[in-house]
């Protein structure tokens, strides 16, 4: 059963992947490519645009799901992802002030920038986590949103005076239309930090399981944390520098497969990995499709199909505890 | 052996345990009884490393279990809390194949499989090991912890109210097994308690604390006193002795 459904998932994704490589404005098309004399146009464009599109997509799905997963077993809640944990915010402030006080820096600079952010910023939401008598779950992504807002509100103010709202946005909404070769190649770099995840798996699923029992099993949980920490803040600077942020989607597929396949991280993190690619693959093509040919981005329509699947995936779950 | 030295926890001005020096004995079942807020779990929580101290120390085997690093201990000392509460959902396999983690790092061998299997049988869990600790009783559940603690295979087993959310059934099972592991084994183990009955009968040595601090410790017939168990709970309880067993009355 669960291998037809892996397979099923493979097959989806592989034509999604075709069907995203074959739409646009531009004209490439199977016949032109595969003809006796092909035409020289569509295989660059292919080359330079939609197969690096195509890449940097799974690569920000594959790993935003997997930094929500971390930051689930983190906080110890399911209801967090780096753009409800202040991870995401903290890391445009970073952006903005990497560009704001030193715009020549290269790509790579404004990312480190950005995760040194992300990294002080997720660990303030984890501090204050300590801090507060938690009565209810939801009061941990709720603080999450305040701690965002906090952080927006600073960008926004900054950005304000610096005259960079417009970048401001551009960090805020993941938009795979600008995705170029040689404008993406840093996501590579989240795949590797994927696999990471991935080989400490059973380390977070017992850090998953809170301090005492890490301690008991002989593990350091401050140090599983720090590692999920950097792990979550390094994913979301590359996203947020070089595509924006993905919003739902760390929440989202993380809870979908928890209820298929439950927390064990080395059995889940595949999963999350591949329905991540998935998710986002499907919204950049309904993004593409839906009023072509303009463009909606990726980030938008995730979050409009995630907020209404989470909502029913809130409820649902409601329904089976109570 | 494991030893506590002058081991102290002070949250502000309140102290919850006060200077206390123990020896606890090698193999068999211990137990530590006394009402609520005498700092027992306190106590058992700071002697397995999972709370910090805030003064004294502990030593296992001579090993000082701040010092010591975390995998060496893991395998001398296992400890289960009151308050187990996951929100991961992992199934009841998964769990105790967790409580091997000392020993394979996550990379479970065939022996480690054994440990598994064996203290899934041990605690009657056959029926549910493919179940999600989410789908589970209460009770269901606390067994499905005290496996994983067995299965970590160390030589002290620090439980704190092991007989929590157990029905009587499973209860007097719990307690057959943890003496047949005692007996057999020759683990020792330290059990926060609060059935007075259960702690009698069971165990090798008995510590009554209050106010944080010990105030007895010996033998059931030592402690099963009405004198010094007034002294400890300030309450008249009556005690039978019935089929060699010390058996307090004091429900009325």
């Amino acid at each position: 059963m669960k291998s037809l459904l892996a397979a099923a998932a493979v097959i989806v994704i592989v034509l999604l992947a075709l069907v995203s490589l074959f739409i646009g404005v531009g004209d490439v098309s199977w016949a032109a490519l595969f003809s006796p004399s092909p035409d020289e146009r569509a295989l660059q464009l292919l080359v330079i645009s939609r197969i690096p599109r195509l890449l940097a997509v799974m690569l920000v799905g594959t790993s935003l799901g997997v930094a929500g997963l971390l930051m689930q077993m983190l906080a110890r809640n399911r209801f967090v992802e780096p753009a409800t944990a202040g991870s995401a915010e903290s890391a445009s402030l970073g952006v903005l002030a990497a560009t704001a006080l030193a715009p020549q820096l290269p790509v790579l600079g404004k990312m480190l920038v950005a995760a040194c952010f992300a990294l002080a910023g997720t660990a303030l939401f984890l501090l204050i986590l300590r801090r507060i008598p938690l009565r209810s779950v939801l009061i941990v992504p709720l603080v999450g949103l305040v701690l965002g807002s906090v952080f927006d509100s600073v960008t926004t103010f900054v950005a304000y005076r610096f005259d960079l709202l417009q970048s401001v946005n551009a960090w805020k909404t993941g938009d795979f239309s600008t995705v170029l070769r040689g404008r993406y190649e840093l996501l590579w770099v989240t795949l590797g930090l994927t696999l990471g995840a991935y080989v400490a798996a059973d380390r977070f699923t017992v850090a998953g399981m809170g301090e005492a029992f890490t301690t008991s099993l002989g593990l350091r949980y401050s140090r599983i944390v720090a590692l999920g920490l950097v792990i979550v803040s390094l994913v979301t600077a590359m996203v947020v520098v070089t595509v924006g942020m993905v919003p739902f989607l760390g929440l989202l597929v993380p809870n979908v497969v928890s209820l298929f396949m439950g927390d064990n991280a080395r059995r889940s993190i595949p999963w999350v990995a591949v329905g991540g690619a998935g998710f986002v693959l499907l919204c950049d093509v309904l993004g593409r499709v839906v009023r072509f040919p303009y463009e909606i981005p990726g980030a938008t329509i995730a979050g409009v199909i995630g907020s209404v699947l989470f909502l029913f995936l809130l409820l649902r779950r409601d329904a089976r505890v109570g | 052996m494991i030893e506590a030295k002058n081991v102290t926890k002070r949250y502000g001005t309140a102290l919850v345990v006060d200077d206390v020096s123990l020896r606890l004995p090698v193999g068999g079942i211990t137990s530590i009884i006394g009402p609520n807020g005498a700092g027992k779990s306190t106590l058992l929580s700071m002697i397995s490393r999972v709370l910090p101290m805030s003064s004294g120390n502990v030593l296992v085997d001579g090993l000082d279990v701040v010092t010591t690093p975390g995998d060496v201990l893991a395998k001398r000392l296992a400890i289960l809390r009151q308050d187990n509460h996951l929100t991961s959902r992992l199934t009841v396999r998964e769990l105790v194949t967790f409580g091997r983690y000392p020993h394979s790092k996550g990379r479970p061998t065939v022996k480690d499989q054994e440990h598994v299997e064996r203290a899934i049988q041990h605690m009657g869990l056959e029926a549910l090991s493919a179940r999600f600790l989410d789908e589970l009783s209460g009770g269901q559940r606390q067994r499905a912890f005290v496996a994983m603690v067995l299965c970590q295979d160390t030589d002290y087993v620090l439980l704190d109210e092991p007989l929590n959310g157990l029905d009587l059934k499973h209860a007097v099972s719990m307690m057959k097994q943890l003496r047949t592991a005692a007996d057999t084994l020759g683990k020792s183990f330290v059990l926060v308690l609060h059935d007075l009955n259960f702690a009698s009968c069971y165990s090798d040595h008995l510590i009554a604390m209050r106010d944080g601090k010990v105030a007895f410790q010996g033998r059931s017939e030592d402690i099963m006193r009405p004198d010094v168990l007034r002294a400890v709970y300030d309450l008249e309880i009556a005690i039978q002795h019935i089929n060699g067993d010390w058996i307090a009355t004091h429900y009325r």
